[in-house]
């Protein structure tokens, strides 16, 4: 049959008649060959190539509904407007974070998103290796000609939340619930800190932490326990910057009938009513910018800052928090805002406390 | 030959099941299949991975495999690799102008010994006073996860990192990466595992103190006849098997990391327990068992990037289902034809045995 099927081809006779016989063969052959193709990763660069993009999400998950949802939410964007192919991937453990990268990156990815501080290690040996490749990495710094590392300044907005908070609170005690105890989470908590006592000198802020490692960002039920028990101690409004762990204290906030403020994606409308705002870390603006500027073939390696200045971070205001906040609150809100961006009101930054970085 | 057979039965059920849930997802199974193993073996990248994910897994099969053979179940690898890996480090730490030769050994040798240690201590409390080895060797795993959080944030923490690890080892410790496989965590580590294998099986069946291990397992009133002390031996068993489950500090941190980060361990334990029974507790076949495992690692832990619809959720599920198999086969031998007090058998006999023929109670 084989050899019928050649000659058959070399003579090109009666196509209807190879197409019935060799037909289904042939559809066999093809899906194997397209498949192998693909597996060897080198097909998809000589298609004429739309701009791939690869996201690799830290263990918080892709839908944590905080920040992985975030930088989510901003790849998606960019799918949307401005057509590029998206893959994500979620790192599941401490090692999987350098495989994952490297995947992508053998893969002839144009453009490999990190997420997360915890992957500045994998990306710091994956990167240099792939010079020709472009990389951008959430929440920490890497110097690498090739890598963008996106940085905010999540004092700035904490404070204004923490703001918020001192001038809403009746019981003058807040608190404070952090995922993993660790530099950048401290920033948060100064910054939070100060900007309660800023406006309300005599409150009080209680704080905790959830635990010391990856575990933190995703334990919701540790984050209710630490929640109920801040509520159970007078605090009326809680400040969660703890990643997916999040959900934990606004089921908390909204069982005990008080106040909680989301982090890092705007979460007012996972508990409406009982999320009094959130502080926003545009990990979406951040992803999406870097996702364009590399399309566009404008991408450059080194430290972006995002603030208050350029909305990079902010506080949520939207229809479910209208009746929350009170107008004189958030006039103050936004007095302070503008006094920290014209540098008037100086946040302390933990950072910069002898902290390593 | 038969047990032979039955296992890699037991595979194939076990992957074809996991495979067609994938189907489940929208994904094509078969497609899903040739996915898991083209990322297992497709390219010499892929096959470090693979031998770098199947060095512990020779480790913690060979571990719980010495248990078995003594009739005892240790579901404490886990711990003990934590433990092994954290002396290893420390020792690191501790010593760190020793030179090459003697600092990578000893380094190994306080693996062995942490490790050896964290099996002692429920050897020791089953020998003495009687508290069942499959409770205490668990418990031991999350003491385990508590102390080395304990000494590596607050004693030996990485002052330039916020990721939860200790500093680094020096470079008289790190052992040289197989230069076939670059780019992949895969050590001369392989070698120390390759070894261990026939060293162990060695032990076992040619040696005095092997066969007073294996009467023990068969049957500890043979053993007492045979002249054979079953406390002595129940707790070097335990105390023999932490030890290999130590050594996972080898290719682990002298390895690879070349140092202690906190949930280094994908369950490295928990699939040796898988390892040693698809192998039916001999120490041979540790080594085709092991590098399933970890072929199987490698390619799921590749199907959420392969793949359109296969979540590292599912690629677990795959994994699971082959485990699943693996043991249901083995609990098959020991619970015989339908149903006798099913339950009882398996909460007596926690012990498979080589030839999955021999019913009794191991504790």
């Amino acid at each position: 049959m084989p050899f019928n099927f050649r000659c058959r081809v070399e003579k090109q006779t009666s196509l209807r008649h190879f197409v019935r016989f060799m037909g289904p063969g042939l559809l066999q052959a093809t899906v194997v060959i397209a498949t192998l193709g693909l597996f060897t990763l080198a097909a998809p660069a000589a298609w004429g190539a739309p701009f791939r993009v690869g996201l690799v999400f830290d263990k918080g998950g892709k839908d944590d509904k905080s920040f992985n949802s975030a930088a989510n939410l901003g790849a998606n964007r960019a799918v949307k407007e401005l057509g590029v192919q998206l893959k994500s991937v979620e790192a599941n453990d401490t090692a999987a974070s350098e495989p994952h990268l490297r995947n992508f990156a053998r893969a002839k990815f144009d453009l490999i998103v990190a997420v997360g501080f915890s992957q500045a290690d994998a990306m710091k040996k994956v990167a240099p290796q792939f010079a020709g490749q472009n990389f951008a990495l959430v929440d920490a710094e890497v110097d690498s000609k090739n890598v963008r590392s996106l940085l905010f300044q999540e004092h700035e907005g904490s404070f204004l939340v923490g703001a918020i908070a001192g001038l809403t609170t009746k019981t003058n005690k807040v608190g404070f619930i952090g995922g993993m105890d660790i530099p950048l989470i401290r920033r948060f908590q100064m910054g939070y800190e100060a900007g309660v006592k800023h406006v309300n000198p005599k409150a009080q802020v209680v704080s905790n932490y959830v635990g010391v490692t990856g575990e933190a960002w995703n334990n919701p039920p540790k984050g209710k326990e630490l929640a109920v028990a801040q509520y159970g101690g007078g605090a009326d409004i809680i400040f969660g910057a703890a990643g997916a762990t999040n959900m934990g204290l606004l089921d908390a906030a909204e069982e005990k009938k008080k106040f909680a403020i989301g982090v890092d994606s705007n979460q007012n409308g996972l508990k409406p009513g009982y999320v009094l705002t959130s502080m926003l870390k545009r990990v979406d603006v951040a992803v999406f910018d870097t996702i364009k500027s590399a399309k566009e073939g404008k991408f450059k390696g080194g430290v972006v800052r995002f603030g208050l200045a350029d909305e990079g971070i902010d506080f949520a205001m939207d229809e479910h928090n209208k009746s929350l906040v009170t107008p004189a609150v958030l006039a103050r809100a936004k007095a302070l805002k503008s006094d920290i961006i014209a540098g008037k009101v100086k946040v302390p930054d933990f950072y910069e406390r002898g902290a390593r970085k | 030959m038969t047990a032979f057979l039955r296992s890699l039965l037991a595979v194939v059920v076990g992957l074809a099941l996991g495979l067609a849930f994938t189907g489940f997802a929208g994904e094509n199974p078969l497609n899903v299949g040739r996915i898991l193993f083209l990322s297992a073996f497709g390219s010499q990248y892929d096959v470090g991975m693979t031998l770098a994910a199947a060095t512990p897994l020779v480790f913690t099969g060979l571990s719980v495999s010495l248990a078995f053979q003594a009739g005892l179940f240790n579901i404490g690898a886990e711990g003990q690799l934590a433990v092994g890996a954290l002396a290893a480090t420390l020792f690191a730490l501790a010593f760190p102008s020793l030179p090459w030769p003697l600092a990578p050994l000893g380094a190994a040798c306080a693996g062995f010994a942490g490790g050896a240690f964290w099996g002692f201590v429920p050897g020791w409390l089953l020998a003495k006073r009687g508290s069942h080895e499959v409770i205490s060797t668990i418990m031991l795993n999350f003491i385990a996860a508590g102390v080395a959080s304990y000494v590596v944030l607050y004693h030996v923490a990485n002052p330039e990192t916020s990721n939860p690890e200790t500093r680094y080892v020096a470079e008289s410790y790190r052992l040289s990466p197989l230069s076939a496989f670059p780019d992949t965590p895969a050590s001369v580590a392989v070698f120390l595992a390759l070894a261990a294998i026939p060293l162990v099986w060695v032990f076992l069946s040619k040696t005095p103190t092997g066969f007073d291990l294996r009467t023990l397992g068969a049957s500890e009133a043979a053993a007492l006849q045979s002249g054979a002390r079953p406390a002595r031996a129940k707790i070097l068993a335990l105390t023999l098997a932490g030890g290999l489950a130590g050594l996972v500090a080898v290719p682990e941190i002298l390895g690879s990391a070349h140092r202690f980060r906190l949930g280094f361990s994908p369950d490295y334990g928990f699939m040796g327990i898988a390892v040693a029974l698809l192998g039916r507790g001999h120490p041979l076949a540790v080594l085709p068992s092991a590098l399933l495992f970890g072929a199987l690692q490698k390619g799921t832990a590749d199907l959420d990037f392969q793949t359109e619809r296969v979540s590292r959720d599912i690629a677990a599920i795959i994994q699971a289902f082959v485990i699943a198999a693996v043991a249901a086969d083995v609990l098959v031998d020991r619970v015989g034809i339908w149903g006798r007090t099913v339950l009882g058998k398996v909460f007596r006999s926690s012990s498979p045995d080589v030839d999955g023929t021999v019913k009794k109670g191991a504790a």
